[in-house]
């Protein structure tokens, strides 16, 4: 397994200043069959932690998988010597989930496929960050040494 | 996470038991691929029993409808969960594909 890049302290950037209550950190290769093991036990230490389940069942689980896929995939490009990290904090803000991969990185705002337009609609690809979007509060891309994609969602 | 594949008439019954995701979307699409493979037209895919759906799953769904049609057949859409229909809403696939409410209607439809 490779060591990641041990990523920014609460107090950088725009990271949320207050972590609380579930620090988690989970790093497993690139590869795609993680994927659903991966988001359960993420899944399962929110719910603990007291995260309303039913964002859980559904928000947090398609746009974790999405934001997974996309690292395995797109960043890490299956490489199984490197390595995707997903890590976990409730905030006051809420759920921030950051996934980190080891690739040459991408511009976020330079995506904006609107894979619901009728010329995209027989597509295969091109929906996970739409609903990743669509489904979490906030998406951001931080590209400070490191590939990572940080996904919010409030608790209500 | 599994697939189960039964008759019910002309129909091929195609049951996803657990998630449709980027880790097992090539299995489903490979099951479907063969039953096309072997003659069948007719595909009526369950989500009764299905947790959630990806957008690799989802091009799979894309992927297959297109298939099904190339070789005249025709794929429906079952059981979908309130999740399972926003997520085909959110995404507009609710109008490329037929999606009955229940599976004795989407039979009754082909």
């Amino acid at each position: 397994m490779v060591n990641l890049p041990v990523p920014p302290s609460s107090g950088s950037a725009s990271a949320p200043r207050e972590w609380a209550v579930l620090p988690y950190d989970l790093r497993f290769p690139s590869d795609v069959r993680f994927v659903e093991r991966a988001v359960e036990l993420v899944v399962d230490r929110c719910r603990s932690a007291g995260f309303p389940a039913h964002a859980l069942a559904f928000n947090v689980r398609v746009a974790l998988t999405e934001a997974l896929s996309n690292a395995i995939l797109y960043g890490n490009r299956e490489d199984e010597n490197k390595a995707v990290r997903v890590t976990a904090s409730i905030t006051d803000a809420g759920l921030v989930l950051e996934v980190y991969d080891q690739g040459k990185g991408f511009n976020l705002d330079e995506c904006t496929n609107d894979p619901t337009r009728l010329e995209n609609l027989l597509r295969e690809d091109g929906r996970g960050l739409f609903l990743m979007r669509r489904l979490m509060d906030r998406v951001e891309q931080v590209s400070n040494g490191h590939n990572m994609v940080r996904l919010t969602l409030g608790r209500t | 996470m599994s697939f189960a594949i039964h008759k019910e008439g002309e129909v091929c019954v195609v049951s996803v038991e657990g998630q449709l995701i980027v880790g097992n979307r090539q299995e489903l699409k490979q099951k479907v691929l063969d039953e096309i493979e072997r003659g069948e037209r007719k595909f009526l895919v369950d989500f009764n029993q299905t947790g959630y759906i990806d957008s690799s799953g989802l091009g799979v769904l894309v992927s297959l409808s297109k298939k099904i049609r190339e070789h005249g057949g025709e794929l429906r859409l079952t059981n979908l969960n309130e999740d399972l229909k926003t997520l085909f809403e959110l995404t507009k696939l609710d109008t490329l594909f037929q999606i009955a409410e229940t599976r004795e209607r989407a039979l009754e439809s082909f």
